[in-house]
């Protein structure tokens, strides 16, 4: 096209841009969110407010998929996390398997876990050893849960056939287990979905 | 390794229908049954913005309606995000975004990319996420389909083409502004709500209130629980090959993709649009048997691809040699729930795409699994991005057709109509801006170490600025994230990476296809280039290899191989 009609074109129609714009931001930033929410909040209550858990007083103790940090021998322990558990922070550790500061985190983590459980370098779940990519991995794997046992038993002078049933109740199909909800359970704390 | 296979089929059976409806419902030269349901509230929109649906475009008005959109979209995003603060739908108090990080996520959204150099839970307001993101991710992967539709209705059509010649004189190739609205009323709304209903049910959150405060149970300190309007993000997040998450860590997060059941979803969602465009271009422009060859080629690099990854990650990571248990898979940066195979599935597909959300940390991925996805963005037509991917298809295939008309001695043409010099030298501009600009800003940055913000040291910090910049280009939006790249420096360079990377190859096929309009057809004889033949996709499977894998051979020997080779 010439010069002319590029200039005539550049000019023409912002008011429809503008208009269309105003339009579809009330439709697709507003309104789809609004009738999202309210259908969430009136069919899935629960799950639209974040999954959170209650003890039998109605307080708050934290949320089904959201991990919590335990540093206590008393309790299951997670994952590692690049944040502490800090689930306004998040994040992944993102360290490059080549990074020689994953290796020293590992080795320093490998010998904290083998004087707390007895269990021999080389033996331990990778789960145990690896920081998740969102910081708040709620599960670690059965193994992990399974070499825990001994300690919890011992610590909390309980036999440890009561903390395997434990473990074995639950624990999941796909082989997993939610550590918060094990440690209430562990806790003696009766839960209900808010 | 079931369950990969499955999603593949799962991904089939969804995806055909939805591609046979979206050709039927988006041909605007006909009316469909579906007008009767949609049309109402269509024209109603369409009124109010003052559109008038029956003036058709040429390329060149198409193309610049739409770069006027998209100009007023990152103008008005970057003012919300700087004055977020200060506007309502704020609970968790949030500041407003410094200018330089605006800038970059209006431009990174609007262009379909959604790299983001802030943490969403704790940078952005209930406004900023729903107003502008969530806005953004609709109109953002709707422009790419709509420019895919005029090509498909102008260059691709079989016959000479019964679309009408405008006042100007040039050749129509549809209504920009009703494409938009069509596309998002009759595909992405409905899809959506659809997903976001499901997601709530798993799990995600969707809520007005702020973060919940929680005592923890061992220790007693506080841990504040993010949550919003999540579900209905995360839905049209992963449907519009967007990417751009409500949480920093994006569906990593157990609040963002909760179980088995949300992940599979999630990852359905990336690819279920990019497929059915295929089909749908197939149907509105009758080239079947081509569609079918291009859909088969992008089968083909998507499943090389996918096992790439999935071997690399089921691989030990190195890191802990000696220390776990023998034969562990590689599970730094990635969540227990979904394991190595439906880390790397995603992560695959989500590069394939241009789609850029992730489910695991792709910095801490084995060498040649990161290395895979940087492929995957390079070649970037593996499906591709909404619209987009079909259209950067046919870029490498305008030049594959370049080159095999002159090695069969004829002069160069496109579905009967000459390629000449005005054609083919913005075809290879296009083309080659990708590895002018990635590897030109990579090599600037990397000269200035200051510049980098790299926290991985040795020949992974190459491949963390290297994949910065593909990212940015490709417009897929993932990362390797433990860059430290909110900086001046990275959001105004990743601008014109994104910029470029967006508007270039939409724009140039879209030109060529209405250039090409104007031209005389020549009756198709036995000499003729058969575009939808086994030897032709054959030569342009090679071109998108040579293109890709040969420019940037160096830079991934410096990275990730080097990486690799060197691994202890």
């Amino acid at each position: 096209m010439s010069l002319h009609t590029f200039r005539r074109h550049c000019r023409s129609g912002w008011l429809t841009t503008l208009r269309l714009t105003l339009v579809m931001a009330l439709l697709l930033g507003l309104a789809y969110p609004l009738v999202v929410v309210t259908l969430g909040q009136l069919w899935f209550p629960h799950q639209a407010n974040g999954s959170l858990l209650a003890d039998s007083k109605g307080r708050v103790v934290g949320s089904a998929l959201v991990g919590q940090a335990f540093t206590s021998d008393r309790y299951f322990q997670g994952r590692p996390s690049a944040v502490d558990y800090a689930a306004d922070q998040l994040g992944g550790s993102n360290l490059a398997p080549s990074n020689p500061a994953l290796r020293q985190r590992v080795l320093s983590d490998a010998r904290r876990i083998t004087a707390r459980d007895g269990v021999a370098v080389g033996e331990i779940p990778v789960d145990l050893l690896t920081a998740s990519g969102s910081g708040i991995d709620p599960d670690i794997s059965m193994a992990g849960a399974e070499l825990q046992m001994a300690r919890i038993a011992r610590v909390r002078g309980m036999a440890v056939k009561d903390v395997q049933a434990l473990v074995a109740r639950y624990g999941r199909r796909d082989g997993n287990i939610n550590v918060l909800r094990l440690n209430l359970a562990l806790d003696g704390i009766d839960i209900q979905p808010q | 390794m079931t369950i990969i296979l499955l999603i593949y089929v799962l991904l089939a059976v969804l995806a055909v229908p939805l591609g046979l409806y979206m050709g039927r419902a988006l041909d605007s030269r006909h009316t469909s049954r579906f007008d009767r349901f949609f049309a109402p509230l269509e024209s109603g929109l369409m009124r109010l913005a003052g559109i008038d649906a029956q003036a058709s475009m040429s390329w060149s008005s198409y193309a610049l309606a739409l770069i006027k959109l998209n100009l007023l979209l990152i103008l008005l995003a970057w003012l919300v995000f700087m004055a977020q603060g200060v506007l309502p739908l704020n609970p968790d108090r949030i500041a407003g975004m410094n200018w330089s990080t605006a800038l970059h996520t209006a431009v990174s959204f609007v262009t379909n990319t959604d790299q983001q150099h802030y943490s969403g839970q704790a940078q952005l307001s209930y406004l900023s996420q729903t107003l502008a993101i969530v806005t953004l991710q609709f109109l953002s992967p709707a422009t790419g389909l709509a420019v895919l539709l005029a090509i498909a209705r102008t260059l691709l059509r079989r016959g000479d083409g019964t679309t009408a010649g405008n006042s100007s004189g040039q050749h129509g190739v549809g209504n920009y502004y009703v494409d938009l609205v069509r596309i998002v009323i009759r595909v992405l709304l409905p899809l959506s709500l659809v997903v976001a209903l499901l997601l709530v049910w798993q799990g995600v959150p969707a809520s007005w209130q702020g973060a919940q405060s929680v005592t923890m149970l061992d220790g007693g300190t506080t841990q504040i629980i993010p949550r919003g309007p999540v579900a209905p993000m995360v839905a049209i997040k992963q449907l519009g090959t967007n990417g751009g998450g409500w949480y920093g860590p994006n569906s990593s997060v157990p609040l963002e993709n909760p179980d088995l059941l949300s992940n599979v979803i999630e990852t359905l969602a990336i690819m279920l649009i990019p497929v059915a465009s295929l089909v749908a271009v197939g149907v509105i422009s009758g080239r079947r048997r081509l569609m079918i060859g291009i859909g088969a080629v992008m089968v083909a690099l998507s499943l090389i691809s996918t096992t790439l990854v999935m071997v690399s990650e089921r691989g030990p990571n190195s890191a802990l040699q000696g220390v776990a248990i023998a034969g562990s898979h590689n599970m730094e940066g990635k969540e227990l729930r979904f394991g190595s195979d439906l880390s790397a599935l995603w992560g695959s597909w989500t590069t394939q795409t241009s789609n850029g959300s992730v489910n695991a940390m792709h910095d801490s991925f084995n060498p040649l699994g990161g290395m895979t996805l940087l492929m995957d963005m390079f070649v970037n037509v593996a499906f591709g991005g909404v619209g987009v991917g079909l259209i950067g298809y046919l870029l490498y295939l305008m030049l594959a057709a370049f080159m095999g008309s002159l090695m069969i001695g004829r002069a160069p043409e496109l579905f009967g109509k000459p390629l000449e010099t005005r054609e083919i030298r913005w075809i290879s501009l296009a083309i080659l801006a990708q590895p002018l600009l990635i590897l030109g800003l990579s090599a600037i940055t990397v000269s200035f170490p200051s510049l980098t913000g790299n926290s991985n040291p040795g020949f992974h910090g190459l491949s963390q600025v290297l994949y910065e910049y593909t990212s940015a280009f490709a417009n897929n939006g993932s990362g390797f994230e433990g860059l430290a790249d909110a900086s001046t420096w990275w959001n105004l360079t990743c601008v014109v990476a994104l910029l470029i990377g967006r508007f270039l190859p939409m724009l140039v096929p879209l030109a060529v296809a209405g250039w090409l309009a104007g031209k005389r057809t020549a009756p198709a004889g036995r000499g003729s280039l058969a575009l939808d033949s086994g030897p032709f996709l054959a030569l342009s499977v090679g071109t998108i290899v040579i293109v890709n894998l040969l420019g940037f051979m160096p830079a991934l020997v410096l990275g990730p191989i080097a990486e690799q080779l060197t691994a202890g």
